[in-house]
Formats: C-alpha cells, structure tokens, sequence
C-alpha cells in the first residue's frame, strides 16, 4: 500500500525516533515488561507502522465488502443494512418451560430462537435411560419425543422464526422433529429457516457429546446437508464450530484453524458423496468464540473469513462468491467469565460483544454474567441481551464496515494469524487429513498444551486475570441462583411411559424397520427419520438402531 | 527401606458432559506434582468409578462436574466407597458448583469443593495435607 | 492385622488391591503374604502385549478381554505406564479404553507406573501377577509400552508376547532395532484398517519365513491383522494365543519357561533383600556417609569398600 520511496523514509523516521525520543524515555520511563503477548502468546510488539504492511496488497487481500476475499465482510453494507441477529442460547427443564422463556425473548426484541438440549438428548439417550440419571434437564431442555418438541414450539410460527438448535449426533432427528412440526403447521418446508450445529468433529475433538464413529457420523452430517439443500433450501444444515475449541483452551488462530480444517473435511465429504460444491457450500455456517482481547479478536475473525474464501475458491473450485463465505455466530466466551466478582463479566462480555460487532459476525449470543455459577436467571439473561444492544445502536461500530481495517497492527495480526492457520492446514494434510489428525490426537494435544500455557501463565501472575489473580476481595456468598428442579427426570420418565404405552405400534414398528433398512443402504436416511419421529419413535430409540448398525464411538483421550 | 509413597488419584469425569478441558489439566498437574494420576475418561457412572478406586487402591478420587450434576454424582460416589469400605479415600469435587451447594456436598462426605479459578497449587497442597496414611 | 492373603484367596479385590500397592512400595509386610500365596500360583496363563505408544494395545487388551470374558475366563490386567524422570508422578491413561470393564467382576484392571524401572516394566509387575494368579485370575494380561532394545523384559514374564506392529507409526522391519523381532511369539498387525497395513503384513510375513528356514524354531510366529477398535480380528488372535499355548505345553517348553523365570526369580529376590538389608545397615548409622567421606577424598577406593562391606556381612 505504500510504494518503496515512502517506506524507505518511514524506515528511517522510526529509526531515528528509536535513537532519540524512544532511547530518551525508555531508562527513566521503562516498559512494564520485556515482551508484551496477546492473550494467544502472539506477541506484541511496540509499534506497529507500514513497515508492518508492506505485503498487503489491497486489492488481492482487503478488497471489499461482499467481495473476494471477504476479509471486510461477507455482505456489501453489513450493519449499515441490519443488525446481526441477536440470539440468546436458552432452554433448560423441560419444555414447557423452555417455551415460556423463548416467548418472553421474542416479546424482549430478540430476533432468533436458540435451543440449548440436555446432555442425554445430545447423546441420543431418552430420559429414562440409566446414563441419563440426574442429567435431564440439566443444561437444557429434555426432548425424547415429537411430543416434546411440539410443547416447545407451542404458539410459535415457524415462518417467523429462525431456530437455531445445538444439536450434533443426533442432529437428524431434531431437525426431522422441527420438521415435523411447521408440516403439521401447514408451514412449507422452504419458508423454514434456522441452523442446526451439526458439527461432529469438533464433539470428538473436545465437547465429548459424540454416539457413533467417525465415519457414520460423517454420513449423517451429509445426509443432512445433502437433505436440506433438496428441501429446505433456507436451513443453515451445519454450524462449523470453534467455539468449543477455544472453550478448552485453544488459541485464537488454533481455534480458526481447527475449525477450518474441520470446515475442508465436511465439503471434502460432501464432495466425496457428489454434491456440486456450489449447491450445498452457501449454506454451510459457522459459530466462533469472542474473548476480551478485542484486537486479536478482529484480526481473527478477518484472517478466518480470507482463508477460508480461499480455500473454497482453490481447492474446492468454487465458482459462486457465497460458497466462499466464512458467515459465523459467535457466542462470547464462557470460559472467560470468573465466579469471583461477578458483575465484572458484565464489562468483559461487552469487551467480546464489541470485538465480534468489529469483526463483522452475523449472529450473536452474549453470555450472562452469573454463568461461571448457575443456569442465568431472568435478569442476567435480560442484560446480556441489553449488553449487545448497546453495542449495536450506542457505539457506532456499526456505522461503518470494518472500522479497524488499515489499522498497522490490526492488519499484520490478521496476516500473522492467516500464516499461523495456514502452517496448521498443512501440517493436518500431511498427516493425511483431518480425521487422521484427529485420531492421532494431534490436534487434541495442540489444544490442550494451550490450555496448560495459560493456567501457568495465571497461576505465576505472568497474565493478569482481574478478581482471579490480582485485586481478588472477600465476597459474600452469591444468592439468587437459578437451580432446575431434580424432579424433572421422573416427570420424563412419566411422560416417556405414557407415550410408549399409547402410541399406535404397529405404525411404530413399521417405521424403525424401514430406518433400519435405509440406513443399512445408501440412500438418504432423512426421510425415514422424519417418519419415524412422527410415528413418535423417542431420540433414544433412533439412535439405537443406528448404535446397532454402526457402533459406539470410544474416544482417544490424551494427557 | 521401602519406596516413598506415592500419591494415587483417580481424576474421573461422571455422567455425559463431555467438557474435560479441567480434568485433563488436573491430571497433568498431579503428575507434575508426582502423583500417580489414574484417568478414566468421560461418562463414567459412580459405580464406575468407585471399583476403579478399588482396583487401583487409589488413595483420593477427584471428580469434575459442570453440567450440574453434582449433587447426584458427588454424594452417590462417596456413598458407594463406603459400603466397598473405602471409607478413608479423600474424595475431592470441581467444577461450576454454587457455594450455597457446598454445605450439604461436604456434610455428604466430599471433602473439598474446588470452584473456577482455584489456583491448581492450592488443590495439590490440599490433597497432600488430607491424604490418608494408608496403613 | 488383616489376613490378606486369606482374604485375597477368597477373591477380595479390595485386599488384592492393597497387597498390590505394598508390593509396589517395597513394603516389608508384603513379604509375608506372598509366601502365603505363592502355594496358590501358577494357574494364570500370562499374555504380554506390547509396542510402540498408540499403536492400540489398551484397545486390543478391551477386546481381547471381552472375548476371554466369552469364553467364560476371568481376566486380570496389568496395564504400565512410564513415570516422568523428573518429576516421579505418572499419568495412567490406559483405563479409558477399557471403562466398560471396570464393574465385570470377572475382570481386575490394575495401572502401575515403571517408577524409573528400566525395561518396559514395573519393579514389581511379577509380583503383581503372581497376586492376580492367587487371586484367581484365568488370564493376565500385562500391556507394556515400548519395543526399544532394553524394553523386552515382558518375554521373561510373559508365557505368549504379543508385538503389536502399525503401519505408518514407523514400524517397518528395517527399523527396528536388532532382537526386538525375536521377543515376539506372535504379530499383530493393528490398524489394518489403515494404508500401508497390507505392505507392513507382507514385510513382516517374509521375515518370519526367512528367519524359519534359517534357523530351525519349534515354534513360527503367526502373523495377525485387527483393527480394534472395530473388534476385527480379535478372535484370530485369541485363538493364536491358545494354539501357543497348546504348543508350549505339549512341546513342554511352558515347564521350561516357568523354571527359567523360577530361577531368575529367586535369584533377583536374593540380589534385591541382600542389597536392601546391607544399604539399611549402612545407612541406619551413618557408616554409608563416612564411607562416601573416604572415598571421595580418595583415602580409600570404592572397591577395596565393597569387598570389606561384602566380607563383613558374609561372616556375620
Ligand atoms: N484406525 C484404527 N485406530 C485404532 C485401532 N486400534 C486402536 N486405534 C486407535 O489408536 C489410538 C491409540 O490406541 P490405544 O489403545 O490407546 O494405544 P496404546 O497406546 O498402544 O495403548 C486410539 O485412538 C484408538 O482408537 C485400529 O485398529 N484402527
Ligand atoms: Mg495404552
């Protein structure tokens, strides 16, 4: 961006602004520290100036909004048009309850639904299963049947709604179940709109809510893409996702890497299976973390959106600009949020919400500042939602498209960040993929070396953590706390009994045989799950006939 | 002259959250701290994991719940080591756990409760302090 | 005091368990107990399975367990893991794999860490075995990692040695170290799902063959493919391990292995109580110390000390 002749001189300005003003200051004024690193390790230098640059080519690099390379952003005016879509994950107990909380959020302004399932829906067990003790209802809300579902959703249209739903293994049979519902509510298939996270390798790699092997996994994440963009063209089939990678202590550009990789393997299998890259890769999305370091955030939201544009275009020959879009959630990051003080979360998740409005998102959950200690009461809930409206329509981020573009630092962290993601993509090819990088835990470990960094790094003080490791105060015991009633299993378990006893059998039956024969072949297992869900086969009784055809998946654990 | 006694520590994740990001650093942190550090892995039921104390003789049983679980997992283990006579195994909990649990978890048996942020140094000092004297 | 091996005799996994931990420990009081049950040993068929770390042992040790477990045999494990030099601590991860196990009651799993014994080996893995075998045990399974050079002690405790080889973990013939080819009674080929399995078969096929016609052995390592975690093959090699089996007891090489293993046995249990009474003399009253003084001020050698140290205690 700058020609030779102006380099030259800024060379030579900074050179001797280093000999005299710097040399002058520093023995009287010394820094805080010899080296100065990002939240990642990156480090961070003094000054950053066009030297900083030089390779930048703006045209090839920058370019523009709604244009290749993306780095500005994935739409030509961004929040100039609208608002990313606020989305606040929620849903706990069972679902009647779940259904009160997301009409109170849509009457509040929220513009999307987001469902968060109990761990034993997320692993395929109904709630009477013994695995399920003490889990249903937990962490979200418990859905074994059609009927479940069907409360869930109660008085709300599904053409007016978009839903996002964190489900992965069994992602087929919540989506078939969602389905279900805007059929009986005379809603066509192609006015239904919403995400399913559907993201099974990154369940392996770190979030542990996983069923079946690799590879069947892998046929019904297909399955699925491969389904919706015959049917429901509106439907977002597969939230690629480093959230949860950052959540166990990846760093920002391992976190961008991964999930990338991750991104090459699932159009690598759509391909594979003899999808057109450019009929199912515009409907591919992905879901990112936000932490406080604002900067390194930006840059890694703008390093992810050129690579991945990239490697669309190149390796995978995309020919339609909307294949090559990196659109993401993001969610501000859980992991930052401290028990001790904490009201303080409340300026961190606006610090994250801040970065991900800067870094271009197109949806945004922000987290409530009780999270470290409970499921988010009301208030908790309402603020964090206030928190990114605030952002929104008081900051003036959203005035312009990507304000920090041409910032020195800001663009050689992006650049750096792009090299760093680059150096891991070959290295996972080289290692043939990556499912093998998976299964030699490689990227496990690369994680979890991370995660041991940092805690060192907090334990010694070397990285301050406000209220953990510096300015720390004796608190008074937190009251208020949201806590989900122990009962909900039984009343499940009732429910589950109830459904079992007076469901039409035969009709049952027929549908979990025709399941089974369709999984055992190639065909597309979508349309005999949605039959069965209707028929009112549990989540539970779907995944063990495909537990029975396919196997468990036992994980690699590395410490 | 026998060997020194090394420490053994069950590091057990109960029930179907999968979020292991703590137990794994714990493990590593004990076998820093010359621990023999037993890892089971997710989805553990308390049964599970008490006959792993048993084999393994360990003297401590470290569990780490953020799903919410605690209160049935935590109680449960320290219940079934008692009726194996496993009376004198230290059994330490981590993980999101409101304070106002802490009282009934710890009249439960569980010794210590760890929440977010503990500095890692503390749970080892605390765990040599408590550990039993096995005979 | 408790009757351990009362107890262990009557299948008490809890009393197995401590005894095991003595034994680790080097605790006097394990001594007894184990004069009490060796009567009772030597039932237990003892399988080794060792190779290079990942290559799939803990995995095939699940599987091969649950079909012994089939077969209606109750299994013990033993599964070692390398302690840090630095640091002493270990982590022992092998029970992950094996978590569906842990409540068979037909099935005792014990993780020992090696402690800075050299070897692939704890100190007091054979004693570890011997309680299983008391303990009732049909089958011991001990998983060891590492097939280096100086890992191999597994053969002197293991009546069938399992080497489990995978392709594109740089297990090729040529790499390997000399003799680490001869420790094996039997080849697995893990991961035979993988590229390169086919090639890593053939290799290791022609050598076996090469080494038969060039040396006459009674025995000729059968070569086997699985993929664990998909439980292929598992009963192929289970039923290698019983036709080696078979071949050492009719070959009456099982009664040579077990003398072998008698002798050596009985000879590191001398080496390691005297060493052990003399070093606790020693050091009880600080003659150890002095004796350093000496030597270190080159007054006396440490040889001209040994045989005094030696010679005293001969007489005593
Ligand atoms: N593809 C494949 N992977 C396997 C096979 N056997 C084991 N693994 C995987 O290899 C990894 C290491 O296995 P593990 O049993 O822990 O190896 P160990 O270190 O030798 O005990 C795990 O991720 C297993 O799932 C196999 O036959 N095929
Ligand atoms: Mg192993």
């Amino acid at each position: 961006m700058f020609d030779d002749k102006a380099l030259e001189r800024i060379r030579a300005g900074k050179d001797n602004w280093e000999k005299t003003t710097l040399a002058k200051t520093l023995p009287k004024a010394p820094e805080r520290k010899p080296v100065f690193t990002s939240i990642s390790g990156t480090p961070v230098e003094r000054l950053y100036t066009p030297l900083d640059v030089q390779g930048l080519d703006y045209e090839r690099d920058l370019g523009y909004p709604g244009q290749f390379p993306f780095t500005r952003g994935v739409q030509p005016t961004m929040y100039r048009g609208r608002y990313w879509t606020m989305r606040q994950y929620a849903g706990f107990g069972n679902a009647r309850e779940s259904n009160a909380r997301y009409r109170y959020l849509l009457e509040q302004g929220q513009t999307g639904l987001s469902v968060a399932f109990d761990l034993p829906t997320q692993a395929g067990y109904d709630s009477d299963h013994p695995l399920s003790m003490g889990e249903v209802g937990k962490v979200g809300v418990a859905i074994d049947s059609l009927d479940d579902m069907k409360i869930l959703f109660d008085g709300i249209p599904l053409d007016k709604v978009t839903t996002s739903m964190t489900i992965n293994a069994p992602a087929t049979v919540l989506l078939a179940m969602y389905l279900a519902i805007a059929e009986e509510q005379g809603v066509s298939f192609d006015k239904v709109g919403g995400t399913v996270q559907n993201d099974i390798l990154k369940e392996i790699i770190c979030r542990g809510q996983y069923i079946f092997p690799p590879k069947p996994s892998m046929r019904l994440t297909v399955d699925l893409i491969d389904y919706c963009f015959k049917n429901v063209p509106k439907w977002n089939t597969i939230s690629i996702s480093g959230y949860h990678i950052r959540e166990a202590g990846s760093t920002a550009a391992q976190e961008m890497a991964f999930t990338i990789a991750d991104g090459i393997a699932y159009v690598q299998a759509c391909v594979d299976r003899g999808l057109a890259v450019d009929s199912f890769a515009p409907r591919l999305s992905f879901f990112f973390n936000a932490f406080t370091n604002v900067l390194e955030e930006v840059a890694k939201f703008r390093a992810g959106r050129r690579v991945w544009a990239r490697i669309m275009k190149e390796r995978f020959g995309a020919k339609d600009p909307r294949s090559m879009m990196m659109r993401y959630h993001v969610q501000t990051g859980g992991v930052t949020l401290t028990a001790q003080q904490p009201l303080n979360n409340i300026v961190r998740v606006a610090l994250q919400a801040y970065a991900a409005a800067l870094g271009g998102c197109q949806s945004l959950h922000t987290n409530s500042y009780d999270e470290a200690l409970c499921l988010p009461t009301q208030e908790a809930v309402t603020v964090a939602l206030r928190t990114q409206q605030i952002v929104a329509e008081e900051s003036g981020a959203t005035d312009t498209i990507d304000p920090l573009a041409g910032s020195y630092f800001v663009e050689a962290m992006t650049d750096k960040i792009e090299a760093d993601i680059e150096e891991y993509i070959k290295k996972i090819d080289a290692m043939g993929g990556t499912l093998a990088a998976i299964e030699q835990g490689y990227i496990q470990k690369e994680i979890q070396d991370s995660a041991y960094r940092f805690q060192k790094e907090i334990e010694t003080g070397e990285r301050v953590y406000v209220g953990i490791n510096k300015y720390t105060m004796e608190e008074p015991e937190p009251t208020n706390l949201l806590k989900v009633d122990m009962k909900v299993g039984e009343i499940e378990a009732a429910k589950l009994k109830k459904l079992r006893a007076e469901r039409d059998q035969a009709k049952w039956k027929a549908a979990l045989d025709k399941l089974r024969e369709v999984s055992q072949s190639d065909e597309n297992v979508m349309p005999a799950v949605i039959e069965a869900v209707k028929a009112r086969a549990t989540i539970g009784e779907i995944c063990d006939v495909w537990r029975d055809i396919f196997g468990e998946y036992r994980p690699k654990e590395f410490v | 002259m026998a060997q020194e006694r090394k420490i053994k520590i069950i590091v057990a994740k109960p029930g179907l959250d999968g979020h292991d990001r703590g137990a794994k650093l714990l493990a590593r942190i004990f076998a820093e701290a010359g621990m023999e550090v037993v890892y089971t892995g997710l989805r553990q039921t308390p049964e599970m994991i008490v006959e792993t104390a048993l084999q393994e003789d360990a003297d401590v049983v470290g569990l780490s719940s953020l799903s919410g679980v605690h209160m049935y997992f935590f109680p449960r283990v320290v219940q079934l080591l008692r009726e194996k006579g496993l009376d004198d195994v230290l059994v330490v909990g981590g993980g999101i756990i409101p304070s106002e649990d802490i009282p009934e978890l710890k009249k439960a048996g569980v010794a210590e409760i760890f929440g977010p942020g503990t500095p890692t140094a503390k749970i080892v000092e605390f765990i040599k302090q408590n550990v039993r004297r096995r005979d | 005091m408790q009757d351990y091996a009362q107890q262990v005799l009557e299948g008490s996994p809890r009393a197995a368990a401590r005894l095991i931990s003595w034994l680790e420990d080097e605790d006097e009081r394990a001594l007894d107990v184990m004069e009490r049950l060796y009567p009772h040993t030597g039932r237990a068929y003892i399988v080794g399975i060792t190779g290079s770390p990942g290559a799939g042992k803990s995995t095939l040790t699940d599987k091969l367990t649950f079909a012994l477990r089939r077969q209606g045999l109750t299994v013990g494990i033993i599964a070692v893991d390398p302690s840090s030099p630095f640091t002493g601590g270990a982590v022992l991860g092998d029970r992950v794999r094996m978590s569906r196990l842990s409540t068979d009651p037909g099935v005792f799993i014990r993780s020992m860490a090696t402690r800075g014994f050299l070897g692939g080996l704890a100190k007091a893995t054979g004693e570890v075995v011997k309680v299983l075998d008391a303990f009732g045990k049909d089958v011991i399974v001990i998983e060891t990692v590492g097939v280096g050079q100086d890992e191999v002690d597994i053969i002197r405790l293991a009546d069938t040695t399992c080497l489990v080889l995978v392709p594109g973990l740089g297990d090729t013939i040529q790499s390997m170290k000399a003799g680490v080819m001869e420790i094996a009674d039997i080849f697995v080929i893990n991961k035979a799902d993988r590229p390169g399995a086919d090639q890593l078969y053939a290799e290791v096929t022609t050598r076996v063959e090469q080494d038969a016609h060039l040396k006459e052995r009674a025995w000729t390592p059968p070569v086997v493919r699985t993929v664990a975690v998909e439980d292929q093959g598992v009963d192929r090699l289970l039923e290698a391990v019983h036709d080696h089996r078979r071949f050492l007891e009719d070959s009456g090489a099982l009664e040579d292995k077990r003398r072998r293993r008698a002798r050596e046995e009985t000879l590191q249990m001398i080496h390691g109580e005297l060493f052990r009474r003399i070093r606790d003399r020693l050091t009880a009253d600080g003659e150890l110390e002095a004796l350093v003084d000496e030597i270190a001020a080159k007054r006396r050698s440490p040889y001209r000390v040994m045989r005094e140290v030696i010679g005293r205690w001969l007489k005593e």
